[in-house]
């Protein structure tokens, strides 16, 4: 089934007898094939807007347009037929073998028996477990292959929605940032629309299209894509719950080949030293970057090693990141080698590109006191 | 107490010139020639154990399910079954004689009666024990009240009910053996048809004894069988 379109129109909870509405006039649209982050912190009636969608709670007030039909215009029980569920605590049912579980929806469906085995051996294939763990029980697997069964079996009717209550919030960090991966990989297969629920911002940055960050009943504070939200936090409630490291946040969000690098300067061995020095000139370094034939960075050269006819063979200490890392991991190379400027190589190992702090400090685009370019202007004005 | 004393007649044992017998002692010879005596009460006893924890059964069911998804009535069903157990059975069958009559029906009716707590507290507590994590995936996937009922929480309430089940059957066997008051016989008949002789009452009350750990066995391959993923273990 294809994803579908989401939309809240003026959406709002109130519990009888409670004060303050749980949601309040909350609107969103999500788009078909979108991840959705829902996000704040607790209160703040995150999953309360995310139940609203598949009816496990109804709402008081405003309409949810499924593909553009009202999700009150169908039967609970069918309408979430359509809907993949999966929640932090997983639930799945202890009694049942994996390949029960996940052929849950489809067996309320009427699926035939066969296609509930294909469609579980495709799932079991999809989330990276063997085959023959589909014939044991949920007590026999480990908490994240547990979880990564809740998703399957989430996916299982291959739904045009999926509803995610902090799917990954009871495995350990290191499991979680795997299965996080995973699922994204998942996600450019599968491609499906998606409400993700979670407390943690860095999961929202990571895992989110476009993000709703809640404030306290239910308010919409802001709804934006993740690099919005840290360049431009909507008020203070958005900038205190980003975090005072958003910037390094940004980082975390390209990689070293979406930005402009600065041109490398390269010679070889045998290459004529004049020419070298011409290139040493032009260089925002100062220096130029001996290379080998297959274009690996060997050596950083300076006036003092060009003395000589030609570039004689070299051999230094050259930092280097990746042009597939993230500008944060390549900023904490460069500063773990102490070095203001690295060279970015691609797969193979041949240069891309020269990063540099300043790049970065650049890209982040802080217009702020001691901005780099206002900094560069002020030495120069000492000097 | 005339109708109590109606249902006893004391019998002239057979074999009675050997001097063990006359000692009212163990006597194993006595015991292998008078077995088939004990055979029909034995029929009768199991009838009387099964049937009325089949029919405690069905009821405690039924009114467990009723407070499932009604709650107000956990606490009026549990005394009112709880008022039923502390009735003594003597109390009971004469309460009931008046109006079913000597035989069997009263003694199912009360020894039914007594179950009824125990069994319907189990299948409570199965039924509430049901993780709640489960109900809300069971629910959030589709699964109708129903649905959700008989795919996740009764089979998830199994081991809590054969358990209620297990103790109702042990203690309906003793309490059987009082049935014979109320005129429907089994193996509390033969023992009072001569209490003083210890072969009688070793082979009557072992009879039970057995008889109950059969019943135990039997119900727990059959929880084993119905259960098989609570032995499952990474």
């Amino acid at each position: 089934m294809d994803a579908a379109t989401l939309e809240l129109r003026n959406v709002s909870k109130q519990y009888p007898g409670a004060a303050a509405p749980a949601i309040a006039d909350l609107s969103l649209e999500v788009e078909a094939g979108e991840i959705c982050v829902l996000v704040g912190p607790s209160g703040c009636g995150k999953t309360t807007a995310m139940r609203l969608i598949n009816r496990m709670i109804e709402l008081t007030g405003g309409e949810i347009l499924l593909d553009g039909t009202s999700v009150h215009s169908r039967k609970p029980s069918e309408l979430r037929r359509d809907i993949g569920y999966a929640i932090q605590q997983i639930g799945l049912f202890p009694h049942q073998t994996i390949a029960q579980n996940i052929a849950t929806v489809p067996k309320l469906l009427g699926w035939d028996k066969a296609r509930c085995t294909n469609r579980v051996e495709e799932l079991m294939e999809l989330i990276g477990l063997p085959q023959e763990m589909a014939e044991r029980f949920p007590a026999q697997l480990s908490g994240g292959q547990r979880q990564r069964v809740g998703v399957a079996r989430a996916l299982a009717a291959d739904p045009p929605l999926m509803l995610m209550d902090e799917p990954f919030g009871a495995v350990d960090p290191i499991n979680r940032e795997r299965l996080q991966n995973e699922f994204l990989r998942l996600q450019a297969q599968v491609r499906k629309t998606i409400v993700f629920v979670t407390h943690d911002i860095d999961e929202a940055i990571k895992m989110g299209d476009r993000i709703a960050v809640l404030k306290e009943g239910g308010v919409l504070a802001q709804f934006a894509t993740p690099a919005e939200l840290l360049m431009a936090p909507a008020d203070d409630f958005v900038e205190d719950f980003v975090g005072a490291d958003r910037a390094l946040k940004r980082l975390a969000l390209e990689r070293v080949r979406d930005i402009e690098l600065w041109p490398a300067r390269m010679v070889q061995v045998g290459d004529p030293n004049v020419k070298a020095r011409e290139l040493a000139a032009q260089s925002p370094t100062g220096h130029v970057l001996l290379v080998d034939e297959g274009s690996r960075p060997l050596a950083w050269l300076n006036e003092r090693d060009l003395s000589f006819d030609k570039v004689g063979p070299h051999k230094g200490r050259v930092a280097s990141v990746e042009v597939d890392d993230l500008l944060r991991d390549a900023l904490s190379d460069l500063l773990q080698d102490q070095v203001l400027y690295g060279v970015a190589v691609d797969a193979e190992g041949r240069v891309a590109g020269i990063l540099s702090v300043e790049i970065i400090a650049q890209f982040l685009g802080d217009q702020g006191p001691g901005h780099i370019e206002e900094a560069a202007a002020a030495a120069d004005r000492i000097a | 107490m005339s109708f109590l004393l109606a249902q006893i007649e004391l019998r002239d044992r057979t074999g009675g010139t050997d001097s063990c017998v006359l000692e009212n002692g163990f006597c194993p010879t006595w015991i292998r020639e008078n077995l088939s005596e004990y055979v029909e009460p034995t029929q009768r006893h199991l009838e009387l154990v099964v049937s009325s924890v089949a029919l405690g059964f069905a009821i405690a069911f039924l009114l467990a399910l009723l407070a499932h998804r009604r709650r107000f009535l956990v606490g009026p069903i549990t005394g009112a079954t709880g008022v039923l157990y502390t009735i003594p059975s003597l109390a009971l069958f004469a309460l009931l004689l008046p109006i079913t009559g000597f035989g069997f029906l009263p003694a199912l009716l009360a020894l039914s009666g007594y179950n009824l707590l125990v069994i319907f507290r189990n299948v409570m507590a199965g039924l509430d024990n049901v993780p709640a994590e489960a109900k809300d995936a069971a629910l959030g996937m589709g699964l109708t009240e129903n649905q959700v009922l008989r795919r996740v929480e009764l089979p998830l309430a199994i081991p809590e009910i054969v358990a209620g089940l297990r103790i109702a059957t042990t203690t309906t066997v003793g309490l059987a053996a009082l049935a014979f008051i109320a005129g429907a016989g089994g193996l509390g008949g033969q023992i009072l048809t001569d209490p003083n002789f210890k072969s009688n009452i070793v082979v009557a009350g072992g009879l039970c004894v057995v008889m109950a750990i059969l019943l135990d066995l039997l119900l727990v391959v059959a929880e084993r069988v119905a259960s098989p993923w609570k032995r499952a273990t990474a």
